[in-house]
């Protein structure tokens, strides 16, 4: 089992979605958070003082899935989020120990899907 | 003969009115993404700005200046011979100049209402310059036909109290046309973009009934019992409206929504707008209860039928609650409430009906080709839409390089 992490562009999100659904990856957690990589900020300018280095908004996907279907995850988060521009964001994959369905107390695999 | 008491409720009426386009920022900017929150209360307060300025250097001239039936011409241009005393025309009783001002708060407000049809996806720049030829060359000709002295539509006997056809019915059909040519939302299928603040739409919600108080009664433009009879039947009209838009709700979709009774009572508002000083409050009750079905319709079967993007639904409240007040002054009007109005269908004058018809059909023809024309000038020169990433980004960031919430700090 892996957690895949995402950091991408909010505007993207719905692309990525549709991309994550398309193969049968309907089983995800969005947050919003506010990062900062290689993108500059977007200069902000309140009273004429100019603001340039903020923290940039972005989206972090959350999806835990089994083996096979880690590079389906992968594919279609690049699909959905790639414009070839700075600040696209990045994908983290994580081993992920134990995964526990609450309703039914299942565990591991079986509780993923 | 200068009246103090009639000045005063003008005047009040003024800053009334004043305050709808606020309240409409509010209004229309709970409804959008947060992402474009301020480009919408951007484009209000900036019309404050700059059709107050056009009002008093052209604008009152074109529409008020006794030229011929069709254009009031330059007369008055600056202000200049528009002075402190009464000019009898229009108001005999309080200074030119206030009824200067109160009609320039129906100049700034009516191209406001047209933001709702393009909300989230207009250029700035763009959006300026439509905006000013439009109040220029549509609303400041209508404007003068229906209420200017000598206006060819006044002559021909048309009802229009507070600006149906010249605020409601012009700018809602002003919405059909930009909401057309510029085009849907990008992503709209797969993403239904939720209003943002809901609270903000009740409070703007808040801001327009009240304010349309000095609209409808200020249209009396005295403080006197035709005032009142505006005053009643506008309150009238909104609750009767808001009830029924809910109710609809309720029995179509299970639940009544706050956002229902808000589109209820704006439509209730502008339905009211034309017959508020010629119609008494039971009939206040049925153009109330009506209008909500009539905009339920438009706003939740047409829209999707014909699938055009008028975001706010400018449209669908008010050209098509705007039609449905004019059409229903010519049904309901009746001369025991306001001597000086005429008897509309049901109280015996059926060609009122047929005057308010013809009054609806020049207004609609006029107001879409002008429009039309306008934007495709606009267009050609500076190009009215922002390109797709802008969109996505937000008009907010692109457009003013400022955002409405922080996430930290």
């Amino acid at each position: 089992m892996k957690l895949v992490i995402a950091i991408i562009q909010p505007y993207k999100l719905e692309e990525v979605k549709e991309e994550l659904y398309k193969k049968g990856i309907n089983l995800l957690t969005v947050s919003e958070v506010l990062g900062h990589g290689r993108q500059k900020g977007v200069t902000e300018i309140y009273r004429g003082a100019k603001e340039t280095g903020n923290l940039l908004r972005k989206i972090r996907l959350e999806i835990a899935v089994n083996e096979n279907f880690v590079e389906p995850t992968i594919k279609a988060i690049i699909e959905g989020a790639k414009t070839g521009e700075t600040g696209d964001g990045k994908i983290f994959v994580l081993d992920l120990n134990e995964c526990v369905r609450i309703r039914t107390e299942e565990r591991g695999s079986v509780a993923i899907g | 003969m200068i009246n103090s008491g009639d000045t005063a409720w003008v005047l009040i009426s003024s800053a009334l009115v004043l305050l709808m386009t606020p309240g409409l920022a509010f209004f229309y900017g709970g409804m959008v993404r947060r992402k474009n929150v301020l480009s919408v209360l951007m484009q209000c307060l900036i019309i404050m700005c700059v059709l107050s300025l056009q009002w008093v250097l052209i604008g009152y001239s074109l529409s008020f200046h006794p030229g011929d039936g069709f254009w009031g011409g330059l007369g008055w241009f600056g202000l200049n011979g528009v002075g402190l005393e009464p000019y009898a025309d229009y108001a005999g009783t309080i200074p030119h100049q206030a009824f200067m001002v109160f009609q320039a708060m129906f100049a700034i407000i009516t191209p406001a209402l047209i933001i709702g049809a393009f909300a989230e996806r207009m250029k700035f720049s763009a959006f300026l310059i439509f905006t000013l030829l439009w109040a220029t060359f549509v609303y400041d000709p209508l404007c003068h036909w229906v209420w200017g002295a000598g206006g060819w539509l006044k002559n021909m006997g048309a009802l229009d109290f507070a600006g149906g056809t010249v605020v409601h019915i012009n700018a809602g059909i002003a919405a059909l046309v930009t909401a057309i040519v510029l085009g849907r939302r990008s992503n709209l299928d797969k993403n239904v973009p939720t209003p943002h603040n809901m609270p903000f739409v009740v409070l703007g919600t808040a801001l327009l009934w009240f304010g349309w108080f000095g609209f409808n009664a200020g249209s009396a433009l005295a403080a006197n019992g035709l005032a009142v009879n505006a005053f009643v039947v506008t309150n009238t009209a909104a609750a009767a409206a808001g009830l029924s838009w809910a109710l609809i709700e309720w029995l179509r979709n299970g639940k009544p929504t706050i956002f229902g009774v808000c589109s209820g009572a704006v439509a209730g508002l502008v339905a009211i707008t034309p017959a508020a000083g010629f119609v008494n409050a039971t009939s206040a009750i049925v153009i109330g209860l009506l209008v909500s079905a009539f905009c339920f319709i438009a706003v939740t079967v047409i829209k999707p039928l014909f699938g055009y993007d008028d975001s706010l639904d400018a449209f669908g409240v008010h050209c098509v609650g705007g039609i449905w007040g004019a059409l229903a002054t010519g049904l309901f009007a009746s001369k025991l409430v306001n001597p000086v109005g005429a008897n509309g269908l049901f109280f015996g004058n059926p060609k009122q009906f047929l005057i308010q018809l013809a009054t609806v059909g020049i207004t609609v023809v006029y107001t879409a080709v002008v429009t039309f024309f306008i934007y495709k000038l606009v267009d050609l020169f500076i190009g009215m839409r922002v390109d797709e990433k802008t969109e996505a980004m937000g008009l907010d960031l692109t457009q003013h390089h400022e955002r409405a919430y922080t996430v930290l700090e």
